[in-house]
């Protein structure tokens, strides 16, 4: 890329989803074909059994946000796109960071760093512990830069999840037909994945 | 009433309206075939390649706007359908293509005559469903019915395992409304909306309307000539959009883009005012993006949101059925004459009256424009053609003028060669009144030709006019402009055409002057069944005017003025 290129442009995209086997591929299908560029996806189930939820952060330098949304709209088995990053909302991401500890010096460093940021050992062994940080994403990205010099083992991180704030409840009345019309539905969770 | 899933199918089908389908057997769609000998309403033409199934329901579809049904085995039969699937999705045209597949328990291990064919056509289908209980599948036909005829159009595959056809349910057709909270198209516009389109409309000095295939998909003819006879709006064509106005009123200026008038490409770069409605401004209508229509404002109506602010930034979007939105934007339009706009306009369509061949002395030459002009002289210009793709789409498209909507059947988004005689027998099963004439080049023709034994096995009275200069003329006319005349891997041997016919028993005629026109189309006129035509014509011909791909688009290379000299 050029140095015209604009400064990378995040955008945060709130998806539901039926609950259904092929979902998610043709979500990336969908990003593939038209070149759209995902930073991160995340994927899991709601409280509604029937509707997966997604969240998507895209980089928006090279296709207008509005196009994405309504491309993903398009999709039979998409129910509803909001732009979260539009609206006030809250973010995070998930990190599980196993980090050296073979000497106390290391050892104090991780408990300190830990005792920063909203880090917690969830596991110490003789030479190495595990880290878990749950926090905007930026903040987990500097928690992740002060383990580096330490010695930074092994390393997951989630991806964003996010949630617009306040009432608007994003699934409200959602029921496949098929259970509707009682002819299938055996009340067996299904993954989409 | 206890039926199996391939019964249950055939009723499902029954219900939504079909009356005839196109397919090819097969091991995973057997209990299928066996089936439809129980519903002899239902009338199986049997192709000869998949690929021509997939065209001929999408002829069948663009003909009459109800959904064509294509049909095939697993594995090789579906992969074939795949060509017809990314066809209709490109020019939005409402098919569904049923697939037998391998039973359940067999899935995934590469067996025999195994395709994943919902991952295959996920891209080139509007949706797509793998039913994997026979419950589902009553449901699963209507909403793939209702999602392939709604909203924009599209391709719609039902993939059925082997082992659900044969199983047994009890069947109770499901009469409730379709539900799915994921698909709800808009229809209608909002009144800020209307009232920003029509004070634009209004106070617009040189406004022209790109009419598209999303007009004649609406069925909004009526009242896009409400539209253009009181704003006074003058209107050019995309090529899918031909029949939209009829091409004899004075308003129309014809077809727009590469291949298409002059005065419309001038009337677009030179206007103040775009009123796009059902086009999706393609690169093929467009040239440069960065030079086009670069003093007007836009305002964009389609069904489909995401191709708004596409290809081309609007100042007034709106997603919305065409027939409903001019309604609601008629009230809002004052009567205009535009009498200095439609004058310039006139000094163009002057000169491109000059420029056409038609007015040239060609001497002994047989051209393609003179066939399709004469074609359209001798058919009273009622015909329904359904074109191939390549120069004589283009010729067509120029030198024959449709009044009626769908009556010009032509694959524009994807220009799939082998199209054409096809998706014609498909359209002749639509429309067994009409007149139906495949118009094809010989390098298309090859690629479907095979489906001459379709039409003389259903007796379909379709007639075939090839139009053969011994080359695949559009990519030689390339290679002639910017391969400095390398006439790499296009000129073509051909078989004889007409003893081609003979061998399947089709009368044919070869035709090599200009006054055979006439006798050929009374001749194919003159034949029960399907009838081959083979007009011998100058092979190294160019299409006029063109703008070479990603150029202005008022950069056309013309043809010359008599007098003039040729310049490239």
């Amino acid at each position: 890329m050029s140095d015209e290129t604009p400064m990378e442009q995040k955008v945060t995209l709130v998806t539901l989803v039926d609950n259904r086997p092929g979902v998610l591929n043709r979500i990336a299908s969908l990003f593939r074909r038209r070149n759209f560029n995902i930073d991160s996806l995340t994927v899991g189930r709601t409280h509604r059994p029937h509707v997966s939820r997604m969240t998507i952060v895209v980089d928006a330098r090279l296709a207008n946000v509005n196009i994405i949304a309504a491309n993903l709209r398009k999709l039979v088995n998409v129910i509803e796109v909001r732009v979260v990053s539009d609206e006030p909302h809250v973010s995070r991401d998930l990190a599980l960071i196993k980090v050296r500890t073979d000497d106390p010096e290391s050892r104090n460093m991780v408990t300190e760093i830990c005792e920063r940021y909203p880090g917690r050992i969830v596991d110490m062994g003789v030479k190495v512990a595990i880290v878990e940080v749950t926090a905007h994403e930026e903040q987990v990205e500097a928690m992740i830069e002060e383990f580096r010099p330490i010695g930074i083992v092994e390393m997951v991180r989630t991806g964003v999840v996010a949630m617009g704030r306040g009432i608007r409840i994003q699934d409200t009345q959602y029921e496949p037909p098929q259970m509707r019309a009682g002819t299938r539905d055996n009340g067996v969770q299904k993954n989409i994945l | 009433m206890e039926l199996t899933g391939s019964e249950i199918l055939m009723e499902c089908l029954l219900r939504e309206g079909v009356d005839v389908m196109f397919g090819y057997p097969g091991g995973a769609i057997l209990p299928t075939y066996d089936a439809m000998t129980k519903y002899p309403q239902i009338h199986h033409v049997l192709v000869r390649h998949e690929q021509g199934a997939s065209h001929m329901a999408d002829g069948y579809a663009r003909a009459t706007g109800k959904v064509g049904v294509a049909i095939a085995t697993s594995g090789p039969g579906a992969t074939n359908l795949v060509t017809g699937m990314a066809t209709a999705m490109m020019d939005s045209s409402p098919i569904v293509c049923i697939t037998g597949q391998v039973p359940r328990a067999a899935i995934g291990s590469d067996a025999f005559q195994e395709t994943d064919v919902t991952g295959v056509s996920l891209p080139v289908t509007k949706h797509n469903f793998l039913v994997m209980d026979v419950e589902e599948l009553a449901w699963t036909v209507r909403e793939a019915f209702h999602i392939a005829r709604s909203g924009r159009p599209g391709p719609v595959l039902i993939d059925i395992p082997k082992d659900v056809q044969i199983a047994g349910t009890e069947f109770v057709y499901p009469e409730g409304e379709i539900v799915l909270p994921g698909y709800q198209p808009r229809t209608t516009a909002n009144e800020d909306e209307l009232d920003a389109a029509g004070r634009l409309i209004n106070e617009a000095q040189r406004p022209i309307i790109l009419a598209g295939h999303g007009i004649l998909m609406s069925g909004a003819t009526d009242e896009l000539l409400h539209l253009v006879e009181r704003s006074g709006v003058p209107v050019a064509l995309t090529l899918l959009g031909k029949g939209a106005l009829p091409e004899n009123h004075p308003l129309s200026l014809g077809m727009m883009g590469m291949h298409g008038t002059a005065t419309s490409n001038h009337s677009i770069q030179e206007a103040d005012l775009l009123i796009a409605l059902g086009m999706r401004f393609d690169d093929r209508v467009t040239g440069n993006l960065a030079t086009y229509s670069q003093h007007s404002r836009k305002i964009h109506v389609d069904i489909d949101p995401s191709e708004i602010n596409k290809n081309v930034p609007v100042d007034v979007g709106i997603a919305g059925d065409l027939r409903t939105v001019i309604t609601q934007l008629l009230p809002r339009i004052e009567r205009q004459q535009r009498v200095d706009w439609l004058a310039r306009i006139r000094d163009w369509q002057e000169d491109d009256d000059e420029r056409d061949i038609l007015h040239q002395d060609t001497g002994d030459r047989l051209l393609g424009a003179q066939v399709i002009n004469d074609l359209w002289l001798h058919t009273g210009g009622d015909a329904v053609t359904v074109t191939d793709v390549g120069q004589h789409q283009m010729l067509e498209a120029q030198y024959y003028p449709h009044q009626r909507p769908s009556t010009l059947i032509t694959s524009g988004g994807l220009g799939t060669m082998g199209f054409g005689f096809p998706a014609a027998i498909g359209a002749k099963f639509a429309l067994p009144d009409e007149e139906v004439w495949a118009i094809v080049g010989d390098g298309g023709f090859q690629m479907t030709m095979c489906e001459l034994a379709t039409a003389v096995q259903e007796k379909t009275n379709v007639n075939i006019a090839i139009l053969n200069n011994a080359f695949l003329g559009m990519v030689r006319q390339w290679q002639e402009f910017f391969y400095e005349e390398r006439y790499h891997a296009t000129p073509m041997f051909n078989p004889d055409f007409c003893l081609f016919a003979d061998a399947y028993g089709v009368p044919n005629m070869r035709v090599t002057r200009r006054e055979q026109v006439e006798e050929s189309v009374a001749f194919a006129r003159s034949v029960q069944g399907p009838v081959l035509i083979e007009y011998v014509i100058e092979k190294e011909d160019i299409v006029y005017p063109m703008v070479p791909a990603g150029a202005d688009l008022h950069a056309m290379i013309r043809r010359p003025k008599p007098g003039e000299r040729e310049s490239a």
